[in-house]
Formats: C-alpha cells, sequence, structure tokens
C-alpha cells in the first residue's frame, strides 16, 4: 500500500460536516459581531455601514458599562469560590468512600444536568420567597409575624447560578480525585505523615487539576448568563450578558449589541487561554466524557 | 473516624441543597391551592388538565418536542462522523481539530446567539424554526462528541479490521461492527442533544421567530407575574421527560444486557 505514505482525505469527508457547520455559525459569526461593532445605529433597529468607533467609545467611556464589567467579575468570582468550598467536600468523599451504593451518588450528581434549567432556576422562589418553604416555616414557629424578604436582590442570584452549576464543579473535582492512585495516601501515612499532611501533600495538590476546570467552567458560564438575574434578582442586579439582552432584544441597538458581545467574548476568551495555556484542555473534556 | 462523619454530613447537606428546591416543584405540581406557592393544601391533579387545555402551551411543547429530536438526529448524525475521524485516523493537527469541534462550548452562548442573528442579519434571513433547529444542533454538537468519542476508543479497532480482512467493505464494517457497538454511545449523544436542545433558554430567547415559543421560554414569559400552578405541574412534566426516560432506558438496557449474560 504505496497509499498510506501519502494525504489521506478519508478523515477530512468524515469531518467535513461538523467543521462546516461550526465555520457557518461560530466563526463567521463571530467576524460578523467585530465588523457590525463599527456600524452606526441610526435608530430602532436601523442600522448604517460605517467605519467609526462611536460604539467602542461609548462602551470606554460609559460608566454604566465599566460598572456592569464589575459587578460580573465580582458575581462571577463569589459564585466560584462559593461553589469550590461547597463542592470539594462531596466531591472527595464520594471519591474516597466505600459506600456500596456509590453509583447512586454519581447518579444523583448527574440528575440535575437533566433537570430543566428555568426549573431549577425559579424552584428557588419556593424555597426563598414569601410564600417560600423557609417563611412559611419561620413564621409557623413563630420567629417573624411578617415574610422576610429574601428573594429578587443579590443573594438570590449567587443561590441559583450556585445550585445549578455546582454539579459542573463537583464532577470535576471528583474527576481528579478517582484518577489519584488510591495507594499514594495510605504510602505517606506508613512513612509517618498525619492524616491531614498526607491529605495536603499528596491529596490536595493532585486534585487541583480538577478544581481547576472546574472553577473555570463555573467562572465562564456565570460570567456569560443573563437568564438568573432576571428571573431571580432585582432590578438592579444585571450581569454583562443583560446589556447585550437589552441591547439586541429590547433595544434593537444591533451595533452596540455587537460590541458588547465581543468584549464579552475577549474577556472571557482570555480567561479561556490564561486557563489552557496552564493546564491544557484535556481536564476539561475529561468530565464531560464520563 | 470524626472528620469522615463531618464530611458525611457536609455532602448529605450539600445533596439536601441540590435537591430540595426540585422536590418542592414536583410536591407543588399537585397542590390543589390556586396559587403556585406553599402551603400545601391537598392533593389535586386539576393544574395537570388546565396544562392540556392551554393551547399555548400545548404548542410550545411540540415545537420543544420536535425541535429537541431533530436536534438530536443532526448533531448525533455529524458528531459520530467527526468523531470516527478523531479516533481512527491519524492526521496532522488534530489537537487543533478537536478544540475547534468543542469551540461552540467555548464561545459563550448569549455571544454565540448574537453573532449568528447578526450574520443571518447580513443575509437578510428572517429568524425561523430552521434557525432554532441548526443552532440547537451547533451547541449540542461537542457533547455528542465528547460521549461518542469516549465510547469509540473503547472499541477495539481489530472488530473492524477483521470484518475488513473478511471481505466487508468499510461501509458495511461501519454498519454491521461499528454501529451496533456504537449503539449506547448513538443513544447517549442522542438523548444528551435532545436534552441540551429541550432545555436551552439562553440562545433560544435570542433565536425564535415572534410568536414562537419553547418550553422554557413559555415558562419564562408566564415569569412575569409570579410562580402559577401551572407553570409547576410543567416542570413536573419536564423533569418526568428529561430526568425519566434517560433513567428508564439506561434501567432497561442494563436489564437486557444483563439477561443475554
Amino acid at each position: 500500500m504505496a497509499e498510506t505514505k501519502e494525504f489521506d482525505a478519508r478523515p477530512w469527508y468524515l469531518l467535513a460536516p461538523s467543521l462546516l457547520a461550526i465555520f457557518a455559525l461560530v466563526v463567521v459569526p463571530m467576524s460578523f459581531i467585530l465588523v457590525y461593532s463599527f456600524y452606526e445605529n441610526v435608530d430602532l433597529a436601523v442600522d448604517r455601514v460605517a467605519f467609526q468607533f462611536g460604539n467602542w467609545q461609548e462602551l470606554l467611556t460609559d460608566g454604566y458599562y465599566r460598572t456592569a464589567i464589575w459587578k460580573t467579575l465580582r458575581l462571577s468570582v463569589i459564585v466560584t469560590v462559593l461553589a469550590a468550598v461547597l463542592g470539594y467536600i462531596p466531591a472527595y468523599f464520594i471519591a474516597m468512600t466505600k459506600f456500596r451504593h456509590k453509583w447512586l451518588l454519581l447518579l444523583l450528581l448527574i440528575l440535575p444536568f437533566w433537570v430543566s434549567f428555568i426549573i431549577r432556576t425559579l424552584s428557588w422562589i419556593h424555597i426563598m420567597g414569601n410564600q417560600g418553604v423557609i417563611n412559611g416555616l419561620l413564621m409557623w414557629l413563630g420567629l417573624t409575624d411578617e415574610p422576610i424578604k429574601m428573594m429578587y436582590n443579590e443573594f438570590a442570584v449567587i443561590v441559583g447560578f450556585i445550585h445549578v452549576f455546582l454539579p459542573y464543579m463537583i464532577l470535576n473535582i471528583y474527576v481528579s480525585l478517582e484518577g489519584i492512585d488510591q495507594n499514594l495516601e495510605p504510602a505517606a501515612r506508613t512513612l509517618g505523615a498525619t492524616p491531614w499532611q498526607a491529605y495536603r501533600e499528596v491529596t490536595l495538590p493532585l486534585s487541583l487539576p480538577g478544581l481547576a476546570a472546574g472553577c473555570l467552567l463555573v467562572f465562564v458560564l456565570t460570567g456569560g448568563s443573563y437568564v438568573t438575574p432576571l428571573i431571580l434578582g432585582g432590578p438592579g442586579d444585571f450581569l454583562y450578558g443583560n446589556l447585550i439582552y437589552d441591547a439586541v432584544v429590547v433595544e434593537l441597538n444591533w451595533p452596540m449589541g455587537a460590541t458588547l458581545s465581543f468584549t464579552l467574548l475577549v474577556l472571557l476568551g482570555l480567561v479561556v487561554t490564561l486557563y489552557s495555556r496552564l493546564m491544557g484542555m484535556n481536564q476539561l473534556t475529561k468530565a464531560f466524557s464520563q | 473516624m470524626r472528620v469522615w462523619n463531618f464530611l458525611k454530613l457536609y455532602t448529605a447537606l450539600v445533596y439536601f441543597f441540590m435537591f430540595a428546591p426540585i422536590v418542592a416543584v414536583l410536591l407543588l405540581a399537585f397542590n390543589s391551592s390556586q396559587f403556585g406557592g406553599f402551603p400545601i393544601e391537598g392533593f389535586s391533579l386539576r393544574w395537570f388538565y388546565k396544562l392540556w387545555e392551554n393551547e399555548a402551551i400545548v404548542r410550545a411543547f411540540q415545537t420543544s418536542m420536535l425541535l429537541g429530536a431533530m436536534t438530536a438526529v443532526i448533531s448525533t448524525t455529524i458528531g459520530i462522523l467527526a468523531s470516527l475521524a478523531l479516533v481512527r485516523y491519524q492526521f496532522r493537527g488534530k489537537n487543533f481539530i478537536t478544540t475547534v469541534l468543542i469551540s461552540p462550548v467555548l464561545v459563550p452562548e448569549t455571544v454565540l446567539a448574537v453573532g449568528v442573528l447578526i450574520f443571518l442579519r447580513w443575509l437578510s434571513m428572517p429568524r425561523s424554526f430552521l434557525l432554532l433547529l441548526v443552532g440547537h444542533s451547533i451547541i449540542a454538537l461537542p457533547f455528542v462528541v465528547l460521549v461518542v468519542q469516549a465510547r469509540l476508543t473503547g472499541i477495539k479497532k481489530e472488530y473492524e479490521e477483521a470484518a475488513r480482512s473478511l471481505g466487508a467493505s468499510p461501509v458495511q464494517t461501519f454498519f454491521q461492527v461499528t454501529l451496533p457497538l456504537l449503539m449506547p454511545a448513538v443513544f447517549a449523544g442522542a438523548l444528551f442533544a435532545f436534552t441540551i436542545s429541550f432545555d436551552n433558554i439562553t440562545a433560544t430567547i435570542f433565536w425564535r421567530p415572534s410568536g414562537m415559543e419553547t418550553v422554557p421560554t413559555q415558562i419564562f414569559g408566564m415569569l412575569r407575574n409570579s410562580v402559577s400552578p401551572e407553570i409547576n405541574a410543567l416542570g413536573f412534566v419536564m423533569i418526568v421527560i428529561t430526568v425519566g426516560v434517560p433513567l428508564l432506558a439506561g434501567g432497561l438496557a442494563r436489564y437486557f444486557s444483563r439477561k443475554k449474560v
């Protein structure tokens, strides 16, 4: 078979449909966002082909946009840190337990992925709303006469985000913990380490790639969303994504929507690039192919 | 041991945090009260009847089911082809191609939605069901590729080589050897794609033509005032579909594979 050394076109035939689709629906649209950001918005849904920096100037000078970037960064960091704190111990427990029905714990971890995002988000109204479980319990116990307002503020948005993204975090940490050689910690113990030392110097460092992957996912997913604040937040709780939503869906200002989108793409893209430089992309794909 | 008990309790509490709100929706779907929240006043199926009678919801439901099914077919088909290329062939730039294939996940969905919309606008094409279909397919594609790829790596190349050496054509080999072995992954990928489409709201809000609603956008629209009991019932139905069907399929698959052995 002399042919084998030559160019083999077969994999490219197989890849062609996917690559074409991605080219048409991801690559081309991303370039269009950049081009449109230089267009000029004339009126509602009317824009003019132009090459001007008006949108970019507005973005850089209007404090409103800076506030949104700051708010988004702050909220994404809070959600990521809390998700890591909440998620690490369960991931560790599932990885280390000798419980016979460990598969059940794992199944329960995957189940939330199958439950509708919007249902999971609005379900918090039943927990924290005026007619929610917590207020009902407090009033029944006589601790308060009137419902305490817990909904439609930043706290509710944070809780909603954590609830939706926590399984990503736990799954990623679990995958890296599960991959650790089970003999390492006992080995450290026989060499005289205390349980805490053995954990801190052996298991913890080996679990960091999973933790980093989980943090990246939660950070990027939070930073790009806009629906959760609309459902659980008050009027002042908006993320950068909400500005895009407002510009495109409400104001029909396409050039501004494009400018905002491109900025979000670059900002979150920087985070992803930084991560892949440091960690590579393998850890991320591991958790998804579970 | 005290530490271990602490870990156990912590894990239990986190699981409680994850599931309590979902259980609340499931319970409230059967609440006879005319309000969507607590307290539960009695058992009733009336909100399911109301759902059935609500034309807008039924229409949204049909749209979502059709969209999800077609998305599953498209993204699974092109995803399997791409996975075959990645696992079965050696070629230059494979890592790069893999990154390209998962790129739809790396782009924030909001940005992807706006980009596609602007491209469409440049083409002077109106938003349509077709846009939702191709859009959902591209969002689901990376997940299908990852699932199928993982499974395909586990299927020994020798089976295919044996079939080939016995005179089967590549196409015959694919349909009679590879595909049957790959079936669990095909189903898993297709179910995944269906769920992703059925659940999508972020991009769908941007892409849907005016007047067309999917179940999530319909719920989103109904939420403006408060959570109505109908939403709880709808939530129950959605959970039964997106959780119940995969669980049942997985359970059946296990049952039959055990029977065979």
